[in-house]
């Protein structure tokens, strides 16, 4: 299902910022109000609300607020330059916001809560590897940072991305599909329930696309919930996906 | 879902020290090279001022400490980079584990490769400045004091460009006023023991400043660092 409220609206905006102002950033305010059709009982497990980044004068992000309850995927879509992957850096705490307020699991946190940052993981355009490291000393420092993987779990995972044939590379050998899939590998090993991910289709072929797709249908399955900013569409089962679509600039 | 056991701070710095262990044996040239430019910076002035070694003992402090300072800079500039860039202090921060501790971590393996060896070293490279090998211990020691303050140091520094193209020179004019009382006591210490007087006071107030970096030094490069992510 997909709801969409991506309009422009004047009204909610001037309670904050007046006209004047928004009209010397150039750039008109997209408050994006949205609520998933979870069911009424169902407590979302992710709020934020009213989330502001400016950089400079530049408004990147007006007053995004969303939910998302658990086992639910929301999509974020929009053009280049939207903010998409400012606000799921802001998200994560790597960018901090002007204004805006986050609630995790029903509590009132920080963006840069540790107890927030241990139940997320976040995948930007980049695979974050150590390109002189092989792809299996990669994931064990990635995912060693967070908890204790047994060996055969770190197999487990490796095989499930069909990268176990290459696991034992340099990464600087690999291409970035096959890095890509090293990531994930890891990524489904933090044990993080919030997944944040920018574009995590990009680069990989056919059979890693459906296997991030397996990955990430399971992971919702599972109760876990998930960011992703893409322009591909991730094959998701569209009942667990909520989408929100950022305007970006208006002219 | 269920979160086996979560890893534990020495864990996580265990994990920091053996992947940065693991990426210097892959790449050698970057742990050599400070070795190399500091060897070649003290071996140059023997050449270029005098052959008597009666009067490059004067200036032996000096040049080894510059030549330290110089070659640990050298190194610092990759300290905190190359993670930077591959989005790996990303994922530090986002471990959730101590930024500050992860950090300092990192320092002490950085201190490990560079430091440390150029703290070995220098009683040799002393030989051909008139230094004896009697002071070789208070040489040692003040140069393992100074270089390691210089990495807490430079951590700062390190953070701070990360966000500048081509940050090496600043982040030597950041660092290196910051180092002048390292060097000050530094070279006294080092004066003290090629004359055979006991060098434990300079060495007591660089002990001092080692401490003082190590308690400061990490947290606000973990400040550092997160403003350069931004």
């Amino acid at each position: 299902m997909v709801v969409l409220l991506g309009l422009l609206l004047a009204a909610p905006v001037a309670e904050l910022v007046d006209a004047t102002d928004l009209k010397s950033v150039g750039r008109k305010a997209v408050p994006v109000r949205f609520r998933p059709g979870a069911p009424w009982f169902c407590m979302s497990a992710l709020v934020v609300n009213n989330l502001s980044v400016y950089r400079g004068e530049r408004a990147i992000l007006c007053r995004v607020s969303f939910e998302l309850a658990a086992g639910r995927a929301l999509v974020i879509t929009g053009p280049n330059g939207a903010g998409k992957t400012t606000l799921l850096r802001t998200l994560c705490g790597l960018v901090e916001p002007e204004e805006g307020e986050l609630h995790w699991r029903s509590e009132r946190r920080s963006f840069r809560d540790a107890e927030y940052h241990v139940d997320l993981a976040y995948l930007g355009h980049e695979a974050p590897l150590k390109m002189d490291l092989t792809g299996r000393e990669n994931l064990r420092g990635l995912v060693g940072l967070r908890r204790d993987v047994a060996p055969e779990r770190v197999d487990a995972a490796l095989g499930e991305m069909q990268a176990g044939s290459f696991a034992d590379r340099a990464v600087r050998t690999l291409s970035a599909g096959q890095r890509r899939r090293i990531a994930f590998a890891a990524l489904g090993l933090m044990g993080a329930t919030l997944w944040v991910l920018d574009e995590p289709v990009t680069n990989l072929d056919r059979a890693g696309e459906a296997l991030v797709q397996t990955l990430l249908s399971r992971h919702l399955a599972t109760g876990g919930l998930l960011l992703a900013a893409t322009h591909q569409p991730l094959g998701l089962d569209p009942a667990c996906c909520d989408s929100l679509v950022l305007a970006g600039a208006v002219p | 879902m269920t979160a086996t056991t979560p890893a534990g701070s020495w864990q996580a710095a265990r994990i920091v020290l053996q992947r940065e262990w693991l990426l210097a044996m892959r790449r050698p040239a970057q742990v050599l090279q400070p070795l190399a430019f500091f060897a070649v910076v003290t071996a140059m002035f023997p050449l270029g001022y005098t052959p008597e070694l009666a009067k490059l003992r004067a200036i032996a402090p000096g040049v080894l400490w510059v030549g330290a300072l110089l070659a640990s800079l050298l190194a610092l500039e990759h300290l905190f980079r190359e993670d930077a860039t591959d989005g790996t202090l990303e994922q530090y921060v986002l471990s959730g584990q101590s930024l500050t501790w992860l950090l300092l971590a990192k320092t002490i393996a950085h201190w490990l490769l560079t430091g440390l060896p150029l703290t070995l070293m220098a009683p040799w490279l002393g030989v051909a400045l008139g230094v004896p090998l009697s002071a070789a211990t208070g040489v040692m020691a003040a140069l393992a004091l100074g270089t390691w303050t210089l990495s807490l140091l430079g951590s700062i520094g390190a953070g701070l460009t990360l966000g500048v193209r081509r940050g090496g020179v600043l982040l030597s004019l950041l660092t290196l006023p910051l180092a002048v009382p390292v060097l000050v006591f530094g070279a006294r210490a080092t004066e003290l023991a090629i004359v055979g007087d006991s060098p434990t006071g300079a060495l007591y107030l660089l002990g001092s400043l080692a401490v003082l970096g190590l308690t400061l030094a990490p947290l606000a490069a973990a400040a550092a660092v997160r403003i350069g992510l931004e």
